[in-house]
């Protein structure tokens, strides 16, 4: 028995080690404090000058920056600032001095170089309880859109009877479903056949109670999930374009489960503004577009919105038609000549009003305006001298679209004539995004102060290393020169944690941290195991490199299995848990895959380097054991 | 090496666990758990005051700017201090709160944290985590039984529902505050506990197949003799670092700590008693751990 590894293996503890630490050093370099800057429409550019702007607000308020660069093609630039203090005055200062057209936003500019960068290097992100800031979670009343779209329903059914003249009661019963109670069976088997050729989708069911014959009108259980689903995934949306208006450098808004919206806003502290722009409505006018001999009193003119028609406008009539609430849905489709197009429905006051106003003006145009609450800043001054920013808002009416009526339209019409399919999937979106299928509430909101943040990273910091120094301390006392063996394998473990947590992208929490802190304590384990059975083997008689041999095969299968039994639970809690559960589920499952790497094959290595290949008479593996 | 009779004193152990469950249940079932903001739902505020906070100053305030029935207590320093509303008060409620402590100070007062549950989102999760624990536990079972044989997948069972009954008793006992973090630690014992659970087991079956001679108590002494070492050390190593996380760690990570101390303590003590005591209840003997029979070995023996 001569305890030899293959060169290979060695070579392939060192080639994981070194990669893993490629990939833990973006950790050491400390981030700089920056200001991010971007445009508040994708039009807006940011260029030289405007730079230059920002850059001279700041050296007048004596802020020391540098390494300012723009982003190629102009989308956003950051300026990296000296000091962290001064972040939050030099903001102020660059949005001052930009004005309403830009957004600045508070930044930690990695410092990776560039080579390793380019090796896809990058530091762990910090959760919001380490770095400080906002967690939303929103709830979308999914019921709501559901019963709008009933409502929905029940207005047309009453409408097709009154215009084919059945006689008949139409209400909605306990279960959110339409019924109609008809006098007589024909009359409600001719409303049947009407209401499945008007409404396909909808489960009819016949049924009688007395002198009624009853007629009723289900949504089925799909319709219902897709309903569900659009109202939320339609939240997202806005709320995405929401959160980008609120100037954080890295937002996430992100779905969950059924009904839910997380939104994390790094570093914002004012969660009153927050959530006000976060639960601002937009909203919807249909106007039609001014005869040209209009007197100016009867017109406004309003300017496209998105970037392919920037700069062009249209005069509109002051009178609206209809608003975004009278709109039920909005679809993408294509007509019979394959030609994509938007289907609109409206509610049954909606298609009076609609058909009314269009009745009279066929070949005229209508507008199709997308209005959104937004803010403004002014600075007042204060009695001390000092500005104050003021959030002053006001209500943006862009044009989406200006069809023409080619006839009289009712409850359900369409908008022909789109390019492409993507343009109508676009503007069906912002029809239903004006139209706000659903009301959202804050279901959640943790906000973590940035003082609190700093201090959790050091607790943790401080508390892993105090950890960390006492299990080598007792590992060295304990196992002397084996010991020494395992406390290279547990530094090796923590480097490839971190490499591979960063590598994975993966967001570092306190509990995260808690888990890395369990990992080290439980990572000697396998060792712990290991020794004690060479000292066992060595007890029985056994030569030092036979000892060393049985130790570590009798046992692989005790560790197998006790890791395998932990990585299960902790595969749970990353399945069921949300939040701080999750962070810990993936440290810690991490933690055991590496660590099973530097305990069984990493120590190994360095044990056979030490050890094998010679003829040795004791083993230094702590006390009461003679060899 | 010496064998330690540990089952000698087997009657005494299941009295000591029969007692540990004991006052656990019943205080679980009498005080129940001091269930955080995470699981009722609610608001709470922690802020910094720039000099001493005067709490019963903070309280009158609450009081009269309509914020009754708020607990007010320092947390960590007596600078800090952590307010909590209980469920009514909607999620615009912590800032204005934030607003009127710091209308009514001289110095600074700097928000550390607010956070607000709304009361679905608490039932919701106090569900999720017992279904996590019940699956934990489920899959724990089967693989167990899978790998070693069904008595020690009740013994390894036995352990887990001892230690976490036991660690939720402990934190309905003290007083102490459970929340999220605290239900990842207690799934974290499980994961810890099995670990020790299994080590010693893997060591029993081991030995049934090697001592041949041997009864069931000899061989479960001799094992838990063999793994006392391990066991000693691992939990050591576990505790320095746990220890060092609930002094260092902070107010935050505090019951996380504690939890896991305890878990760690009571998981180390089941791994030697309740598993092994679990086993000689069931009876274990050599004929559940025969390696089974392979059938080309059974024909060699019939070729002549």
């Amino acid at each position: 028995m001569l305890n030899k590894y293959p060169l290979w293996k060695y070579l392939l503890v060192l080639a994981v080690l070194l990669v893993g630490l490629l990939y833990a050093a973006p950790n050491l370099y400390a981030p700089d404090p920056a200001l991010q800057i971007t445009g508040e429409s994708s039009a807006q550019v940011i260029d030289l000058p405007t730079l230059a702007r920002a850059t001279a607000a700041l050296e007048e308020a004596g802020i020391a920056h540098f390494g300012e660069v723009i982003d190629p093609g102009g989308r956003n630039a950051l300026l990296r600032l000296a000091d962290a203090e001064q972040q939050l005055t030099a903001q102020a200062r660059v949005q001052r001095a930009l004005g309403d057209g830009f957004i600045v936003a508070l930044n930690l500019a990695p410092t990776t170089p560039d080579w390793l960068s380019n090796l896809g290097g990058q530091p762990m992100k910090l959760g919001l309880d380490l770095s400080g800031g906002v967690h939303f979670k929103l709830e979308v009343d999914v019921d709501a859109a559901v019963e709008r779209r009933r409502e929905y329903f029940l207005n047309a059914i009453k409408r097709v009877l009154r215009e084919e003249r059945i006689r008949g009661i139409v209400g909605a019963d306990e279960q959110g479903r339409v019924e109609a109670r008809f006098r007589s069976e024909e009359d409600r088997e001719q409303a049947r056949a009407l209401v499945a050729e008007n409404h396909p989708e909808l489960s009819l069911e016949r049924g009688s109670d007395g002198d009624n014959w009853t007629l009723t009108a289900a949504m089925t259980e799909q319709m219902r999930t897709e309903i569900a689903n659009y109202a939320v995934s339609q939240n997202l949306t806005t709320l995405r374009n929401r959160v980008n208006e609120l100037g954080v450098s890295e937002p996430l808004v992100q779905r969950q489960g059924q009904n839910r919206i997380v939104v994390e806003l790094p570093g914002i502290q004012d969660t009153a503004e927050a959530k006000r722009i976060l639960g601002t409505v937009a909203n919807l006018e249909f106007r039609l577009v001014a005869n040209l001999d209009a007197p100016e009193s009867d017109k406004q003119r309003f300017e496209y919105r998105g970037e392919d028609r920037a700069g062009m406008s249209e005069w509109l009539e002051r009178e609206v038609i209809i608003t975004g609430e009278r709109v039920a849905n909005a679809q993408a489709s294509f007509d019979e000549n394959g030609r994509p197009n938007v289907s609109i429905s409206l509610d049954s006051e909606g298609g009076t009003l609609m058909s009314r106003a269009t009745r009279n003006n066929i070949k005229r145009r209508m507008g199709v305006l997308f209005i959104e609450r937004k803010y403004r800043t002014r600075y007042e001054e204060q009695e001390d001298g000092s500005e104050k920013p003021v959030q002053i808002p006001y209500d943006e009416r862009k044009l989406l679209t200006a069809p023409v009526i080619q006839s009289a339209l009712g409850a359900q019409f369409q908008i022909t004539g789109l390019d492409s399919p993507l343009e109508a999937a676009e503007l069906a979106l912002m029809l239903r995004a004006g139209a706000l299928a659903a009301p959202i509430s804050f279901v959640e909101e943790r906000t973590v102060g940035p003082s609190l943040g700093a201090e959790n990273i050091r607790l943790g910091v401080k508390s892993v290393q105090f950890g960390l120094a006492l299990v080598v301390l007792f590992m060295v006392l304990y196992y002397r020169v084996f010991g020494l063996v395992a406390v290279v394998a547990l530094s090796a473990n923590l480097v490839l944690l971190v490499a591979f947590m960063s590598l994975i992208g993966a967001t570092l929490t306190l509990p995260g941290i808690a888990g890395i802190v369990l990992t080290v304590g439980m990572a000697v384990d396998a060792n712990v195991l290991i020794f004690s059975r060479i000292r066992e083997e060595l007890r029985d008689g056994r030569s030092p490199q036979m000892a060393i041999h049985t130790g570590y095969d009798a046992a692989l299968s005790t560790i197998l299995d006790a890791n395998i039994t932990t990585l299960i639970v902790a595969v749970i809690l990353y399945a069921v848990g949300t939040g701080p559960v999750k962070g810990f589920a993936v440290t810690l499952s991490v933690g055991i895959v590496t660590s099973m790497f530097t305990a069984i094959i990493g120590t190994r290595a360095l044990i056979n380097l030490i050890y094998g290949g010679r003829r040795i008479k004791s083993l230094s593996i702590g006390w009461g054991v003679k060899a | 090496m010496k064998v330690i009779n540990f089952m000698g004193q087997r009657k005494l152990a299941l009295a000591f666990s029969a007692l540990l469950l004991i006052i656990a249940i019943g205080s679980l079932a009498t005080r129940q758990l001091q269930w955080g903001l995470d699981f009722t739902g609610g608001t709470l505020v922690e802020v910094h005051y720039s000099e001493t906070a005067n709490l019963g100053g903070i309280r009158d305030l609450l009081d009269t700017g309509g914020y009754s029935g708020a607990i007010v207590v320092s947390f960590g320093s007596d600078r800090d201090v952590m307010i909590r509303l209980p469920q009514g008060h909607t999620d615009k409620d912590g800032m204005q709160l934030l607003r009127l402590l710091q209308d009514n100070f001289d110095g600074s007062v700097e928000l550390r944290r607010i956070e607000f549950v709304g009361p679905q989102v608490g039932d919701e999760l106090r569900e999720q985590g017992g279904l996590a624990m019940l699956l934990a536990l489920g899959l724990v079972m089967l693989y167990i039984g899978f790998r070693f044989q069904f008595k020690f997948a009740v013994g390894a069972v036995a352990a887990l529902v001892h230690d976490v009954i036991i660690t939720l008793g402990f934190f309905s006992v003290i007083g102490l505050e459970f929340d999220l973090t605290v239900l990842a630690a207690l799934l974290a014992v499980i994961g810890y506990s099995l670990n020790d659970t299994i080590v010693v087991s893997d060591r029993v079956r081991e030995n049934f197949r090697k001592l041949r001679k041997a009864d069931a108590i000899e061989v479960i002494n001799i094992s838990l003799s063999e793994t006392l070492g391990r066991t000693m050390v691992t939990s050591f190593t576990t505790m320095l670092v746990l220890a060092s996380l609930a002094i260092f760690g902070g107010e935050m990570i505090n019951g996380f700590a504690v939890a896991l101390l305890v878990g760690v303590v009571v998981g180390t003590y089941s791994s030697i008693y309740v598993v092994a005591n679990t086993l000689v209840l069931l009876g274990v003997s050599k004929e559940d751990l025969a390696l089974p029979v392979k059938e080309g070995a059974e024909q060699d023996d019939l070729t002549p």
